[in-house]
């Protein structure tokens, strides 16, 4: 099953629902792109809620790290929503749980970002 | 008691993601046959996946020309996982630890991290060309004196 993005803005924040595989290949371009698109249009805070993503890779670990230094190096703060188990045991095992701001609650998330 | 093949089932595949899916798959249901609990089996899977990205990717770079074998073996103590590639050779010595704070924000390098996380061994082995990699789960864990 490939990757899904849904794109919607809340209070000037862009939330990415991301829905099914992140993995080397389709789903990794995917969200490569769609973080490039939302910076393109000028918005720099983006909440990545993986909420339905079932699987990820290394790939796509290394991927949601690109995206938090280039969000970052454009001076935009990119944060992550819902972690499913396996994404966050992931995130644990490879110390990147301390490295991403990461939400249970969207309305939490929202209200985090700086204003 | 002999640590005896009780099931084998081994492949030659082109250097594709298509590839890696199919031995992800047989990795998940081997996993499963040989009864491990559903927390590890898809840990198994995962590392069985990175051990084949890695094949395809890093060994044979996607060449045509070139194809990665992978062999599955459940004995009685543990799944035994082979997968090579015909690409320059791995020094798994060389790979950044990922997890050091200048390789933590890097975009890539955490494959074979994970495959050491998940599996219980995990050995190299240099061809003439390419790289084995053997991944190995043990079904019991391994108990003090035996």
């Amino acid at each position: 099953m490939s990757m899904k993005v849904h794109t919607r803005q809340v209070d000037g924040i862009t939330i990415l629902d991301l829905s099914g595989r992140i993995t080397l290949g389709e789903g990794s371009v995917t969200i490569r792109d769609a973080v490039r698109d939302v910076l393109a249009k000028g918005s720099n805070k983006i909440l990545l809620n993986l909420g339905d993503i079932n699987y990820i890779d290394s790939s796509g670990i290394g991927e949601l790290v690109s995206a938090f230094t280039t969000v970052r190096n454009s001076g935009g703060e990119l944060k992550l929503l819902n972690l499913t188990k396996k994404v966050h045991d992931l995130l644990q095992i490879t110390k990147l749980y301390t490295v991403f701001d990461i939400k249970d609650d969207e309305a939490t998330a929202i209200a985090a970002f700086s204003k | 008691m002999a640590d005896s093949i009780t099931s084998r089932v081994s492949f030659t595949l082109d250097s594709s993601l298509e590839s890696v899916d199919k031995v992800e798959q047989t990795a998940e249901q081997y996993a499963k046959q040989a009864g491990f609990d559903e927390d590890t089996v898809p840990h198994i899977a995962m590392a069985v996946r990175e051990a084949a990205v890695n094949a395809v990717l890093h060994g044979n770079a996607y060449d045509k020309q070139k194809q990665i074998h992978a062999a599955f073996e459940t004995t009685t103590d543990s799944l035994i996982i082979r997968i090579s590639d015909e690409g320059p050779g791995l020094d798994p010595e060389g790979i950044p630890d990922p997890l050091a704070p200048e390789n933590i924000l890097r975009g890539s390098g955490r494959g074979i991290f994970l495959i050491r996380a998940f599996m219980d061994e995990v050995n190299f082995r240099q061809l003439n060309p390419g790289t084995e990699m053997t991944l190995i789960k043990h079904r019991t864990p391994a108990q003090p004196g035996t």
